[in-house]
């Protein structure tokens, strides 16, 4: 407690100066968060040496009072905002005792990661997995039996033009080719196993075409078959719609529409709604009798449908990939981002 | 296909917006890429010609006073054929038109006020150049008279043309009136069918030429008529507009009826001049080997035997259903033509222009094996248009040679219940009734369903689910229900060779290590680079390979991911750690090659990322075999490393990869590539780490290994473990793989582990010390410091005498 006198006005005035130094000085050399704390105690708490001077102003004579009472007003808004400034600074600058910089970077496992062509083929096949759908892969160079033949696709019919292929070279045989879709396992499957089929081939096609940024002579595809009694055309629709859903989003716009095959019939072209364009997504449709005839199937028993497409072209159109050679360039810049 | 919509609307009223029009072709399957749309021009209206004077000083210009409607302009214009009273195109300032003198088709200007020859020209009179609607500016374009003065030019001259990417099996849509037929079937309008009647008012047609088939395996039908007295000149305004519309330039009257027709009906014809046919007899056979033609291009062909051709008794004068011959062509002094509309075998006529590599319009349509009915029809239309335009006068009846007579399906069955089948939807009778009916199907109904006759335009049809999806299409694919999957679900059938590549994959990728995929073709000298041993199985060539890059299948992935690093060593400063899991083709000459699966991985460049705490060394062989281990311990398998050579990798640098429960069966090697390989790449990197694991070898061994310990749960020791470290000192020579095997020699070590290495300042000259833990547990006894004491002094001892090992003393 300080004593006040009533003839001790300039004294006050004075104390209020002393406090004053003292604080700012003691607050210079204060550097923990527990000196500072002490440092407010002393300075600016309830029992704090600034309280006890304006508590003291009573004794004194009411003009006296206002001038020392404004004076040690005036002086705890300075040391309050000092302190804040202190604090602030004392973050910023003056860590704490074993405190560490923790903006520096962590030690991040290294990550590697698929291919985005692999990442859409088992997006891809999972959806259709999910849907009792087992995937089997199978040749890349496969027999014209397969590749054409047997779906239909006989020699010197105009529906080959469709497929631009490339052929083996080879001294004791003219018939091997490099697959031009993964369709000739339709036929491989159907003859190695009785119905019901339910399989997704994934797999690389190579045709004879040149390239540029959306064509591209090596690509994957995914095939898609289901044969059994009872099968139909609008289990195909719901089939293909529940695949689109997972894979462009439940609310996307789907849209089938006729196109033509020679190893389906009815041919189905599924189309999707890409900011107001409709942009085609996979070919598919019935299995053509003669598809099934062909590998051994009673026709008039078995029905089925099959699909196809592109998962390169899938994650080109989400991913907004403009040019499809970047798929085998390996350039780890394109390969980073996926 | 381009079908202009002013002809496509001469055979079926179209009562919809051309979006919508397109939009349900689309759908029914005739898909329409786009909408061209000619002949709208802005500023561009029909004009009144007021008044025509001289230009004061140009004899060969006009001064043409035009009222456009809004208002009268005066042009300057040189064409010779304005006069006063027509109606013209006029353009007006601002309008952008062709440039009839530009080289190059299609470059337009915009019109600009100008002085010509010191008059003010306000705007122009068009020619038909000017307005891109066909090639003509001797003069400017003539309008009917009938028009009203400012009427914008697009409502008179606009033609839209749809551009519509048809299937191969739809040959009946290679003519607009096919189109039609869809269009009156989507819309329900009816179809307007181009007539085919003509007055014959000539000689009975067989005193004037015969024809024989000699060959009728390659021709089911020729049908033939004659016209006398033609007049061969240029074709009508129409019909050149016809022409031009679809990109088919005009040549005479004659050829452009049976262009016409082609593109009206989708039967190919062809004409020739009566009198330069050798006793106006035409013999269908195949050629002789050898036997040469002259076609119409001017050029000679050589024939093979089994090539169609029609002739006259002396000599060739025409490909069958190719090309004409230049001998019997039409020119302008023809007066009399045979007109020729034929059947022929599509698959025959495909070869024949593919092997002489004449692709027409004809063949476009033959290959897709037309159906004999549409010839007799065919002939009828050319022959009336022929009359209608060319005048002369028309030979009594047909010729109609018709070997194949009865010879095509001419029916289909299709019962109500497969509709069902295939759709899953059932429709009223009716409607199917209706529906097929407006496709123009002819049907007799029965109590089941019923007998479908095949129309001549529909080659395509032959089974009930062409005849349904005839159905589905029309009724639109999204009006038949969607329905989930029911049945039986397939049994599961084992993939392990591809639940291997998976498996290996993701472990490689949880190593860090980036999935690239190449292409699988390669060159025989860009896979020379990294040194195949000789006994390699051949590689398959490609017959007719994409380009000069890619002319054999590839035999390693070695090549693939050398080249990878190679690219990225350019381009990418961080850790490059790359792997492919693909097949390569190894050819054993029997059957289909070997499609075997490979696996290779590469390190190269730093080894991790720049980082204030982590190492800045560059990536070595370690890095490539802890990927190894760490795929294998994934699948459980052991393995042991063995010095080894191979061309690809440095020597002294390189192991193989063995696995020792399997009789050390090798499945793969690692290494550091050997400099002159790598310098074949041009990698900007020191070098590079590579493992190669042969997926089929570690399958072999995870079949073989039947009892297959791994993933099978071990009672762990609860008994407390010790370790204890040893510093040993060692020749450099002695492997930290014999030290590690003799210390794991006693049952009680449970593991040995090396944990640091030094050579240098403190070890003598020759030697390096070895640091290694070793941990002590026994299965059934908690051991004491004595127990464990003795084990080590065996150890150490065994170490000394195998391998001289010394215990260091600090």
């Amino acid at each position: 407690m300080t004593e006040v006198q009533d003839n001790e006005v300039t004294d006050s005035i004075e104390s209020v100066e002393d406090i004053k130094l003292a604080a700012i000085s003691a607050l210079e050399t204060s550097e923990t968060s527990e000196q500072l704390e002490s440092w407010r105690v002393e300075f600016l708490g309830r029992k704090g040496r600034l309280t006890a001077l304006l508590r003291g102003l009573g004794s004194l004579e009411i003009e006296d009072r206002k001038v020392v009472g404004a004076a040690a007003n005036r002086l705890r808004g300075e040391l309050e905002q000092l302190f804040e400034e202190r604090i602030t600074r004392s973050k910023s600058s003056q860590a704490p005792v074993g405190s560490i910089d923790i903006t520096l970077p962590g030690r991040k496992p290294a990550h590697g990661g698929l291919h985005p062509s692999t990442q859409m083929i088992r997006e891809i096949t999972q959806a259709f997995n999910e849907m009792g759908f087992q995937t089997v892969e199978g040749p890349e160079v496969e027999l014209e039996k397969y590749n054409f033949d047997m779906l239909n696709i006989p020699a010197d019919h105009p529906a080959r033009d469709q497929w631009d292929t490339i052929w083996i070279d080879s001294e004791t045989r003219s018939d091997v080719l490099l697959r031009t879709h993964t369709s000739p396992m339709q036929a491989r499957v159907m003859e190695a196993n009785d119905p019901p089929i339910r399989v997704v081939v994934p797999g690389k096609c190579y045709r004879y075409e040149s390239t540029d940024a959306t064509h591209e002579w090596h690509f994957n595809q995914v095939e898609g078959l289901a044969v059994d009694e009872g099968i139909t055309f609008a289990d195909l629709k719901g089939t293909l719609y529940e695949f689109a859903r997972r894979i462009f989003g439940p609310s996307r716009k789907v849209r089938f529409r006729c196109d033509f095959f020679p190893f389906v019939e009815p041919g189905v072209d599924m189309s999707i709604d890409w900011n107001g364009r409709w942009i085609e997504i996979l070919g598919a449709g019935m299995v053509h009798p003669k598809v099934l005839e062909n590998a051994g199937y009673d026709s008039s028993k078995y029905t089925g449908f099959a699909f196809g497409m592109g998962p390169e072209r899938i994650s080109m159109l989400r991913n907004e990939i403009t040019d499809i050679r970047h798929f085998f360039s390996n350039d780890l810049r394109f390969l980073t981002q996926f | 296909m381009k079908v202009p919509v002013s002809w496509l609307s001469e055979y079926v009223d179209i009562d919809m917006s051309l979006d919508d029009l397109a939009h349900r072709l689309t759908m029914s399957g005739n898909e329409v890429e786009g909408i061209e749309r000619t002949g709208w021009i802005d500023n561009v209206v029909v004009g009144h010609v007021l008044d025509v004077a001289p230009h004061p000083d140009a004899d060969r210009l006009r001064l043409v006073t035009v009222d456009y409607g809004d208002g009268h302009a005066e042009v300057v214009c040189g064409a010779p054929n304005v006069a006063k009273g027509q109606k013209i195109a006029y353009a007006s300032i601002g309008a952008v038109l062709q440039d009839a003198y530009a080289e190059e088709h299609g470059k337009t200007r915009k019109l600009k006020r100008s002085k010509i020859r010191g008059v003010v020209s306000d705007g122009m009179v068009c020619s038909v150049r000017e307005l891109g609607i066909g090639d003509e500016h001797d003069g400017i374009l003539i309008l009917p008279n009938d028009l009203t003065i400012g009427t914008p030019i697009g409502e008179v001259l606009g033609e839209s043309v749809l551009d519509i990417e048809l299937t191969p099996n739809r040959p009946d849509c290679l003519g607009v009136v096919g189109v039609a037929r869809d269009v009156s079937a989507i819309t329900g309008k009816p179809l307007k069918h181009p007539r085919i009647d003509f007055e014959a008012t000539g000689p009975d047609v067989h005193t004037l030429a015969s024809v024989e088939i000699a060959d009728p395996d390659l021709c089911l039908r020729y049908t033939a008529s004659v016209i006398q007295g033609v007049k061969i000149g240029p074709s009508p305004r129409w019909l050149q507009d016809r022409l031009t519309a679809i990109g088919e330039r005009p040549i005479n009257n004659l050829v452009d009826i049976t262009n016409f027709v082609m593109f009206e009906l989708g039967q190919p014809l062809h004409a020739f001049d009566y009198d330069k046919v050798i006793d106006h007899k035409i013999i269908v056979r195949r050629a002789t080997d050898g036997e040469r033609l002259t076609t119409l291009d001017g050029k000679e062909r050589k024939l093979d035997d089994e090539m169609l051709l029609i002739t006259d008794p002396e000599r060739g004068i025409g490909l069958a259903g190719v090309m004409g011959g230049a001998n019997s062509e039409i020119s302008d002094s023809t007066t009399t033509v045979i007109l020729e509309s034929a059947t022929f075998h599509g698959v025959n006529n495909r070869i024949t222009a593919k092997s002489l590599e004449l692709g027409s319009q004809a063949t476009l349509r033959f290959e897709k094996s037309l159906r004999s009915g549409l010839s007799e029809i065919g002939l009828r239309r050319a022959t009336r248009l022929i009359l209608e335009i060319a005048g002369g006068e028309a030979a009594s009846g047909i010729i109609d040679v018709y070997p194949g007579k009865g010879k095509e399906q001419e029916s289909v069955r299709l019962d109500q219940s497969q509709i069902l089948r295939v759709l899953g939807v059932e429709f009223e009778n009716k409607q199917i009734e209706r529906t097929l009916g407006n496709l123009g199907f002819e049907l007799v109904a029965d109590s089941d369903g019923w007998d479908v006759r095949i129309p001549y335009w529909r080659p395509d049809i032959s089974i009930p689910e062409d005849l349904i999806e005839e159905i589905a299409r029309i009724v639109g694919y999204d009006n038949i229900p969607t329905t989930t999957l029911g049945g039986r679900p397939p049994q599961w059938q084992p993939q392990p060779e591809m639940d291997l590549r998976m498996r290996v994959t993701d472990a490689l990728v949880q190593a860090g290590m980036r999935e690239t995929i190449s292409y699988s073709a390669t060159t025989g000298e860009g896979e020379s680079r990294v040194m195949l041993p000789e006994e390699t199985a051949s590689a398959l060539k490609l017959r007719n390979p994409i380009s000069a890059d890619f002319t054999v299948m590839r035999r390693t992935l070695r090549e693939a991911i050398l080249s990878t690093v190679a690219r990225n060593s350019r381009t990418w400063r961080g850790p490059i750690a790359v792997f492919e899991a693909g097949r390569v083709f190894l050819d054993f000459g029997e059957g289909l090659p070997d499609e075997r699966q490979m696996v290779v991985g590469a390190f190269a460049g730093p080894r991790n990322e720049l980082h204030w705490d982590a190492s800045t060394d560059q990536s070595d062989f370690y890095d490539a075999k802890g990927a190894v281990e760490a795929v294998l311990d994934d699948l459980g398998i052991s393995l042991t490393f063995e010095s080894a050579d191979d061309a690809t990798f440095a020597s002294g640098r390189t192991a193989v990869i063995k696995v020792t429960s399997a009789n050390h069966t090798i499945i793969g090697t690692v290494g550091e590539v050997a400099g002159d390989v790598l310098s074949r790449f041009d990698a900007e990197v020191e070098s590079v780490a590579m493992f190669e694991l042969d997926l089929a070898a570690v399958l072999k061994v995870l079949r073989d290994s039947k009892s297959d310990d791994s993933g099978k749960f071990e009672e762990f020791v609860r008994l407390p473990a010790s370790h204890r470290d040893l510093s040993l000192i060692v020749d450099t020579g002695v492997t930290v793989g014999q030290i590690v095997e003799i210390s794991n020699r006693n049952r009680i070590v449970t593991s040995a582990t090396v944990f640091d290495l030094f050579e240098g300042k403190g070890v003598p000259e020759g030697k390096k010390a070895v640091a290694i833990r070793l941990v002590y547990q026994s299965p059934n006894k908690t051991l004491t410091a004595d127990q464990i004491g003795k084990i080590e002094q065996q150890i150490l001892n065994q170490l000394s005498k195998e391998v001289g090992a010394v215990l260091r003393t600090q």
